[in-house]
């Protein structure tokens, strides 16, 4: 039976491992091929790398560790920040990343999920979205780190996404996102069983409950959290023993 | 120990070159059919499409020197297709070597998403491939083509239904999964392939 995933999350500013709460107040957490190293042996079944100031001249820096964490590491992994083209999409790739998340890019130039999903395969583009609820109640796009709204709902964009060859949704609620009261289910549950293709949850993460939440009322394929791994206030080696009490089939 | 990884228009041929790093391994990855000939054991890696694939092959002579080979050849994902009879993707005539035909899953149900990605359990494992595995750990598979069972499948794999996860005959071994991203599990089978005797 297929497993349910659990994905630790680390962003990366210059190298080093961040987590900001809120989108804000960015401190360290240490160095990303350690803890990449640590995940895997503490049986996370994904990682994913996010680079939060990726720029052009910070792109070497990434590439570089992206080679490092594939050479130390065998579980897949999934890299993203800043990627604009299937040119960068193909140097990370070639240099050992697994997938790619795409997120404002793709929102701004559509095509980018069609030409990396022909060139690489629908299995390598994943979707990262970052959405809010707004008052009218409805969950809305945001891009740029969360900083710029658009009229443009969520489910619409997933839709159109999967249709151009997304081959995964990670789909991160910015109202959840750092409060640690658990992940967003209405929205996650409704692109999950709408969609066709894998949806990873992420943003809210704080207790073991929380997860089996997400998996059994949400449907999600995978869970992502970052500070309550960082910060060892989950253990993956816990959670996974409590997910398997609660019947969620997870990799033990 | 002479290792060479085929290199095609495939991808993830870089993963497996680290995974044989890690267990103090160095591989070449090859076109040239001399380098491949005499390697100890050859490994033929994927992920794309079976398609082009196949006529990249063909156009490049690869397609007759597979086949011919002697020592243990590994197939991983799209190669293990490569090495079957036929696949629906692009209604593909492939290498020929397993007995059976490469299928698209069909699914509308959610729960069963397509590809199939994540990690799944194989069972009846009958092959050395797996020794020192144990009967349903889980590897990791990212697919949306699967091999039908036959009677050269030495492990399972249930998703939608039960298909080829492994398959062997007398020096072709060929696993659907991942085996270079599926943590320890992956990296005993890689070992106990790279043990096997020419």
């Amino acid at each position: 039976m297929l497993a349910k995933r659990i994905i630790p999350c680390l962003d990366i500013n210059n190298g080093r491992t961040v987590k900001g709460i809120n989108f804000i107040n960015i401190c360290d957490a240490g160095d990303p091929v350690e803890l990449a190293m640590y995940y895997s042996q503490q049986g996370a079944d994904e990682l994913v790398f996010l680079d939060i100031t990726a720029t052009i001249e910070k792109r070497k820096t990434l590439v570089g560790l992206v080679k490092k964490i594939a050479a130390n590491i065998n579980i897949p992994f999934t890299v993203g920040g800043g990627i604009t083209s299937v040119s960068n999409a193909y140097e990370l790739l070639q240099n050992g990343a697994d997938k790619i998340s795409i997120n404002s890019a793709a929102f701004k130039n559509p095509k980018l999920i069609k030409g990396m999903s022909d060139e690489f395969g629908s299995q390598c583009v994943v979707l990262a979205i970052d959405t809010k609820k707004e008052i009218d109640g409805n969950w809305y796009v945001y891009l740029n780190g969360g900083r710029i709204k658009t009229n443009t709902k969520t489910y619409e964009w997933a839709k159109q996404a999967t249709k151009s060859g997304a081959g995964e949704i990670l789909l991160t609620s910015m109202n959840n996102d750092g409060t640690k009261n658990g992940f967003a289910e209405d929205i996650t549950s409704l692109l999950s069983n709408e969609l066709k293709v894998p949806v990873i949850a992420s943003g809210g993460a704080g207790t073991l409950q929380h997860f089996a939440d997400v998996f059994i009322k949400a449907n999600a394929d995978a869970a992502i959290a970052a500070s309550v791994f960082h910060y060892k206030e989950i253990e993956i080696p816990d959670l996974k023993k409590f997910l398997s009490e609660k019947k969620i089939n997870v990799r033990l | 120990m002479n290792v060479a990884i085929i290199k095609y228009n495939a991808g993830n041929v870089q993963s497996v070159l680290y995974a044989l790093q890690r267990l103090r391994i160095d591989a070449v990855i090859t076109d040239d059919k001399k380098e491949i000939n005499k390697a100890d054991k050859v490994i033929f890696p994927g992920v794309g499409n079976a398609a082009s694939a196949m006529k990249y092959l063909q156009k490049n002579n690869l397609d007759k020197l597979i086949v011919s080979l002697k020592q243990p050849v590994l197939g991983i994902c799209l190669g293990l297709q490569l090495l079957c009879n036929h696949s629906e993707e692009g209604n593909t005539r492939c290498l020929g070597i397993f007995d059976t035909n490469v299928k698209k899953f069909k699914s509308d149900n959610h729960n069963f998403k397509i590809p199939q990605m994540g990690w799944n359990n194989i069972y009846n494992l009958k092959s050395s491939l797996f020794n020192g595995v144990k009967e349903n750990s889980y590897v990791y598979y990212v697919h949306s083509y699967y091999a039908e069972l036959s009677s050269q499948t030495v492990a399972t794999t249930d998703y939608i239904i039960p298909y080829s996860a492994a398959l062997q005959k007398n020096n072709f071994y060929g696993v659907q999964f991942h085996a270079e991203k599926s943590a320890d599990a992956g990296a005993q089978i890689i070992s106990n392939f790279l043990k096997l005797c020419s």
